[in-house]
């Protein structure tokens, strides 16, 4: 029974990894009956959402050295005509001059938000939405081969103080916060594909505008919980030669045993600092968003990234080209913390027996320490005596 | 459970003054470079 649920989510999982989302390359097209315009297989090619090279227009902007005269006839364009100025404004390639002074006030066509919107609306959907689909049905698989991780011998009804009330507060001002923005988030990201169909554009209108809202503001409680938590939690993160040997016994899981641990085992560091990179990312893509233009910051990564790597990314970004990276880097940060965060709550929850006490009321029961944190109840113990003895 | 409550609260607490102190320094998002300051009319 087990092996057959098994079988179906690889194979959800399998045709979800398959799903052809990526356009195919167009195939060469002679142009020279038309001196090098477009041609009708251009137009076909497009309409088969073939993937076409655009740089025989994008890069035919006219020559001025090829200028005629201004005493001839048509020559005072200076080399470029009318099309070729046409297809500079098309492809951003224009010197623009306008009375606007906001950020992106001379960009009058920008070609880079289509490939943006595709993304946005295809990979990005299909394999984020994917993704977290199937890590949840992985871990119904996984409860139901499993189950919960019961207290051996059951507990012993004395407790022990594992999170002061500061701690579990920061906690709950993460958490509580980041459940807010991924639920809005995804409202946001999903809600046109997914949500008008059912409920219409009037009243998706008024949700998203609300979403909008509670997204950008409660982000502030989010990175402020994520502030708290780091300097509370960082001296105990630190990785040791005691999670290595936590690893390889993969946390006991899987042969019910209880590898030895500290305040923190080594799957708790794991998440620690998958939240902290992660929700910093996020964090950083989120302020470029809520202020538009302002913080532009992928044309100097990509230019350290080509340094120290050699590749060549693109470092001459238009500002909107700035914010749809920004906008593309945070939902992937976001649908990767997601998928953490998902653990996290399978295991503090329905999981494992017990270990919602520790941020439920701070007290966890004795005989759960010891299974799981032995060190750290070593260490709680030895203080506690020598308070005593004092 | 009270200081998970409380947390919920007081992110939601934040949330809803997050507006109104950014707009105290000038960093409100919606106002930013609307057309009154943003057009220079010469």
């Amino acid at each position: 029974m087990n092996l057959k649920l098994l079988g179906a989510a690889v194979f959800v999982l399998a045709t979800l990894s398959f799903n052809s989302v990526w356009a195919e390359e167009a195939p060469a097209v002679d142009r020279t009956a038309t001196g090098g315009a477009q041609t009708l297989e251009d137009i076909m090619a497009r309409q088969q959402k073939l993937k076409v090279d655009e740089t025989f227009r994008s890069e035919n902007l006219g020559d001025p050295a090829n200028a005629a005269p201004m005493t001839d006839q048509l020559g005072t364009r200076g080399g470029v005509s009318d099309a070729d100025t046409y297809r500079s404004i098309r492809y951003n390639e224009f010197d623009a001059n306008t009375q606007v002074r906001g950020p992106a006030a001379d960009v009058m066509i920008q070609n880079g938000g289509i490939s943006w919107y595709k993304l946005r609306e295809g990979p990005i959907i299909t394999y984020g939405g994917g993704a977290l689909l199937g890590f949840i049905a992985l871990l119904a698989v996984f409860y139901l081969i499993r189950g919960k991780i019961m207290i051996d011998g059951g507990p012993s009804g004395t407790t022990v103080q594992r999170f002061k009330a500061i701690e579990r507060f920061g906690h709950w001002l993460l958490a509580g916060s980041f459940i807010a923005l991924g639920l809005t988030g995804l409202i946001t990201l999903m809600g046109r594909s997914f949500l008008i169909p059912v409920m219409g554009p009037d009243v998706f209108a008024t949700l998203a505008a609300g979403s909008k809202w509670v997204h950008n503001n409660i982000s502030w409680s989010f990175m402020l919980g994520l502030v708290m938590t780091f300097f509370m939690w960082v001296a105990h993160n630190i990785p040791g030669k005691l999670d290595w040997q936590w690893l390889k016994a993969g946390g006991g899981i899987f042969t019910k045993s209880h590898p030895s641990a500290k305040k923190f085992n080594a799957g708790q560091k794991i998440v620690f600092w998958a939240v902290m990179v992660l929700g910093f990312s996020v964090s950083l893509s989120g302020l470029s968003l809520l202020f538009p233009f302002q913080m532009p910051m992928f044309a100097e990564t990509f230019s350290v990234i080509n340094s120290v790597l050699g590749t060549e990314f693109a470092t001459a970004l238009t500002p909107h080209e700035e914010m749809q990276y920004a906008n593309i880097w945070h939902s992937i940060m976001a649908f990767v913390m997601m998928l953490a965060i998902i653990a996290h709550i399978y295991i503090g929850t329905v999981g494992m027996e017990g270990a919602f006490d520790a941020m439920g009321n701070g007290e966890v029961d004795v005989e759960w320490a010891r299974q799981h944190h032995d060190l750290w109840v070593a260490e709680v113990e030895a203080k506690q005596s020598k308070g005593e003895l004092s | 459970m009270k200081v998970m409550i409380s947390a919920f609260v007081a992110s939601l607490v934040i949330a809803s003054a997050a507006p109104v102190v950014l707009g105290q320094f000038g960093w409100s998002s919606a106002e930013q470079e609307s057309s009154a300051t943003s057009v220079r009319l010469d």
